[in-house]
């Protein structure tokens, strides 16, 4: 169905496209050797060359280049061969050449795709229009002095890749989604690390609202924004204050605007007309570059499995689509799975990962990059359901004792007698002392009233501390009772 | 012996290393006449009088212990374009106000590197801006010639790379870094009577020079003779990994092309130089630059070049443009000049109205305007345009010929009351050297003649990429053929 904003005049549609930001993981700048480490100390990580010191000259990072490739590659995307980096011109106090040194007309990443799955089931495709390369500025700090800024260049000459993305979507729901995509994505690559809150992810997101059938309207791009919560809201803000415009025989102007995340509402930061010329011009300090498409070849050979990739086996194993989804979101996570699965029935391992296990981490309010139990652990644990040793209710014991020890399973089992008796001597024992001891409540089973035999269970699983092999259990008290 | 400031570079080597005389007393005796001479010409805007000759004691320690180098105890000046480390560097501009580079240039690390001995930081137009060095901050520099008929008429020494030929010809330097990004070093060597080569683009690594035009420029020497550029040049050159344009290929031997005539060689007259109302002096220099090579066994083909006459206005887009943009990091936040200002804008308005001159900011705003919406097509892409049928020209003749000849400049210097009011006219200049910027090509500028007042005239030499050899194969038998031997007035 189609999501739509109800006006005074009837229904809208939202448009929306993204142009993401993603910071390079990498050792180094685009354009310089120095780090690019989050939360260093400012001014720290700078060479002269991020600093525009006179007479220092840009040397592209292979590294970079590479992780854009990658990224192009996840993203069912061209790769261009050729490429070039273009000057975009402005003055800035954190922006020490003048210039930032972005790949303007000829990007290295052209036309690609990525599917998205919504929240009931459906999924849809989002086109890439380009990816391409730039260098991040620095950062400016107006609140530390009366008069004064300060600047702070350790992330001026930074990688970022910018993917910018088709007006494709018509919702928040899928703006999220693709956002969400996106990181996914790249952080299975290990292209980005996506940590929004450090700034390494960050989204210009471009709204219009329109009118069932209608061409495109006039966009507003809300800046910077920098979670996929924030995202949603500056979506659905921004539509509602267009539609207000347009209802009120106002018309929507072409700006740049800021989402106000305390007050929920978009506020503009410049119109067209105060727009820069940036006076972009090929970077004369830069040959074009040019990629070999054995090179490409080479990387596209060496990725790792992507998360829909690997979905789509999740579920050719056995796994429910849902299964599949939620144990591919995070590529730590799927780890995870595959390390308890490997070797084992892979539906009881979803199961207890997606179950049990989650439970825990929300429970402890752990993350998967610490979970409380090993995966090693938890599939040994498995191993002792398939042989028997433990029961299902006996496993949940043993699993929580593992929380709470950090012991492996079978340690725990031996230390506190937790194996499954599976001895059918030992069950007989235990339900002819239960019969010998409830003579009344045998008769009156006997006499038809069928609905006794749990309490028989009941007893037996008590008297044999909650240890007998429950099916072996129900046999014997079926043959016993009569 | 001569006297040592009347040395080549070549015999200063062989005089150091006969042990006749010490890089020290070398040194020595280029700082008395800096001294002597620096006051009226203005050559020198920093000398370093004490490093120099801590610097020419440790060059005779090495050449002792029999260690010496290529260039071990060869005084030299660097155009103060050149970041030196420890030694303010001042592009001849306000704007870097007394900035001291922590680095040094890759080109004059490769002259330390091999022994040199830097006198001091020359004087240039103000970021390598002009054909006559009188938009340096710093002063003008004064051309050690003058006419025979107006001995007192003060005559500019050419631009940018003024102060390096300046000094040169006036023995203040044995030879000289410079840079040339329209003809700044080939029109002042011209002028000042002194040889002077503009590599091939990506030669010389342009790493630590402050960039005028990147697309453009290109690190060079001066010195007196046709052998001691060569010899420079070898020390000059060498492939970068810090500078994305420099070339990946081995420095050859310059030396020894030189000496290696021009017997079988084809050598080009482009029909297109002929220009209307070239001097006739020039004109007939140019005519027995074609004889002697003629005469030593060289073949004169004329060729065209059909796009050379679009070089200037290409050249006075691609140039502006991409130094309005280098230029912007003179903005008084991180180093340099800094202009308070009531806000951001004002910090930036009141610090490069301070610190640039007038030359500058004309260059600044044509570039800005270039590269503007709605005029980018018109003008910086239609000169790219340009630039790139400049180049198919050249690639073309190359088919018919090893090297052309050409006058080096339209005329001989200028006094420096003249072509002060008509910017177009002082970029006319540049009219033969600016299309090998253009096209990425050596370029040699050699003495060759006098014209009728007494001031020298040069001829250039304009190769195929990467085959400097060639060109000063070209050059040393004009050089030779020329039998250049009068001295500038002004002189050490």
């Amino acid at each position: 169905m189609t999501y739509t904003i109800e006006g005074e005049t009837g229904p809208w549609e939202v448009v929306i496209g993204l142009e993401v930001h993603a910071q390079v993981t990498s050792h180094a700048k685009l354009f310089s050797g120095a780090a690019t480490a989050f939360g260093a100390e400012p001014n720290s990580q700078v060479s002269f060359v991020d600093a525009g010191f006179p007479g220092m000259l840009p040397v592209i990072n292979e590294a970079c280049i590479a992780q854009a490739v990658r990224t192009g590659l996840g993203l069912n995307a061209e790769i261009h061969l050729w490429s070039r980096f273009d000057r975009k011109n402005y003055f800035y106090a954190d922006l020490p050449q003048g210039y930032q040194i972005s790949q303007y007309a000829h990007p290295i990443v052209g036309k690609g795709e990525v599917e998205v799955t919504l929240a009931d089931g459906s999924t849809k495709i989002i086109g890439v229009t380009r990816l391409h390369l730039e260098q991040d500025a620095g950062k400016s700090l107006h609140d530390q002095h009366p008069t004064k800024s300060f600047i702070d260049l350790n992330r001026s000459g930074v990688a970022l890749m910018e993917i910018v993305s088709e007006p494709d979507m018509r919702s928040p729901e899928e703006a999220g989604a693709y956002l969400a995509k996106l990181r996914q994505i790249m952080r299975y690559l290990g292209t980005c690390d996506g940590n929004m809150d450090e700034g390494s992810m960050r989204a210009d997101v471009n709204v219009s609202v329109r009118k069932a059938g209608e061409g495109f309207r006039t966009r507003c791009e809300v800046k910077n924004v920098n979670s996929i919560r924030f995202v949603m809201q500056a979506v659905e803000a921004e539509a509602r204050r267009q539609i207000e415009v347009w209802e009120s025989g106002g018309t929507v102007e072409q700006e740049t605007r800021l989402f106000d995340t305390a007050r929920g509402v978009t506020r503009s930061m410049r119109s067209k007309e105060d727009a820069h010329d940036y006076r972009y011009f090929p970077d004369p300090d830069l040959p074009p570059l040019v990629l070999e498409q054995s090179w490409v070849e080479q990387l596209k050979a060496s990725l790792p499995e992507l998360p829909d990739q690997r979905r789509a086996r999740y579920v050719a194993m056995g796994l429910s689509p849902y299964d599949a989804h939620v144990l591919t979101i995070e590529r730590e996570t799927a780890t995870f799975f595959e390390t308890v699965a490997k070797g084992r029935d892979a539906k009881v391992a979803a199961n207890w990962v997606t179950g049990d296990f989650f439970a825990a981490l929300n429970r402890l309010k752990r993350d998967i990059s610490d979970p409380p139990v090993t995966a090693q652990h938890l599939g040994e644990l498995l191993d002792l359901l398939a042989d028997k040793t433990l029961s299902g209710a006996l496993a949940k014991q043993v699993f929580e004792a593992m929380i709470e020890t950090g012991q492996a399973p079978s340690v725990i089992v031996e230390e506190r007698g937790l194996r499954q008796v599976t001895d059918t001597g030992a069950i007989e024992a235990a339900v002819d002392a239960i019969m010998a001891a409830n003579a009344d409540k045998v008769a009156e089973y006997r006499g038809g009233k069928e609905k006794l035999f749990g309490f028989f269970v009941g007893q037996t699983m008590k008297a044999m501390a909650g240890k007998g092999n429950p099916a072996l259990v129900n046999e014997v008290l079926k043959a016993k009772l009569g | 012996m001569m006297r040592p400031t009347d040395l080549t570079l070549a015999e200063g080597l062989e005089a150091l290393e006969a042990r006749e005389i010490s890089a020290v007393e070398l040194t020595q005796s280029f700082l008395d006449a800096i001294e002597r001479l620096n006051p009226r010409l203005n050559a020198y805007i920093t000398v370093t009088g004490e490093a120099a000759l801590a610097d020419a004691a440790a060059s005779d320690a090495r050449r002792a212990k029999g260690e010496a180098r290529a260039l071990d105890g060869i005084p030299l000046g660097i155009k103060d374009l050149f970041c030196t480390e420890g030694t303010r560097t001042t592009a001849g501009s306000n704007i870097l106000g007394g900035f001291v580079p922590p680095y040094e240039s890759t080109v004059s690390a490769n002259l330390k590197r091999d022994g040199a001995v830097f006198l001091g930081k020359l004087n240039l137009d103000e970021f390598a801006m002009g054909s006559s060095n009188q938009t340096s901050a710093f002063g003008p520099v004064e051309n050690p010639w003058s006419r025979a008929n107006d001995p007192e008429k003060r005559l500019v020494p050419g631009g940018s790379s003024g102060g390096s030929a300046a000094a040169v010809a006036a023995r203040l330097a044995m030879g000289a870094t410079a840079t040339d990004t329209g003809g700044s070093i080939r029109q002042p060597a011209a002028f000042c009577g002194i040889a002077g080569i503009k590599p091939t683009y990506g030669r010389c690594s342009r790493w630590g020079i402050v960039a005028f035009a990147s697309s453009l420029d290109q690190a060079g020497p001066v010195a007196r003779t046709v052998e001691d550029n060569a010899i420079l040049l070898r020390s000059m050159a060498g492939h970068d990994p810090k500078d994305s344009t420099s070339a990946n290929l081995p420095v050859p031997d310059f030396r020894a092309a030189v000496g290696r005539g021009v017997k079988g060689l084809r050598i080009g007259v482009p029909a297109e130089y002929r220009l209307d109302g070239l001097a006739p002096e020039i004109a007939a220099l140019w005519d027995q630059g074609l004889d002697w090579l003629r005469a030593e066994g060289a073949e004169i083909v004329p060729i065209s070049l059909p796009h050379a006459k679009y070089a200037l206005p290409t050249y006075y887009v691609v140039a502006p443009a991409e130094a309005s943009s280098n230029l912007a990091r003179y903005d008084g936040v991180r180093f340099g000049l800094r202009e308070k200002g009531s806000d951001l804008k004002d910090l930036y308005e009141r610090t490069r109205a301070r610190g640039f001159g007038a030359e500058v900011r004309r260059r600044i705003m044509i570039g800005t305007y270039v590269l503007s919406a709605g005029y980018y097509d018109a003008y910086y892409l239609k000169a790219q345009k340009v630039r790139a049928l400049i180049r198919r020209d050249f690639e073309l003749a190359w088919g018919k010929v090893d090297a052309i000849l050409t006058p080096a400049t339209p005329s001989a210097a200028f006094g420096m009351d003249e072509k002060q009011d008509d910017p177009v006219a002082m970029y006319l200049n540049d009219i033969f050297t600016v299309t090998a910027n253009l096209a990425g090509l050596p370029g040699l500028a050699v003495p060759a003649g006098l014209d009728g007042q007494g001031l020298p005239l040069g001829l250039q030499v304009i190769g195929r990429a990467f085959d400097e050899e060639t060109v000063f194969a070209v050059g040393g038998v004009i050089e030779r053929a020329a039998a250049f031997s009068a001295t500038p007035q002004v002189m050490a």
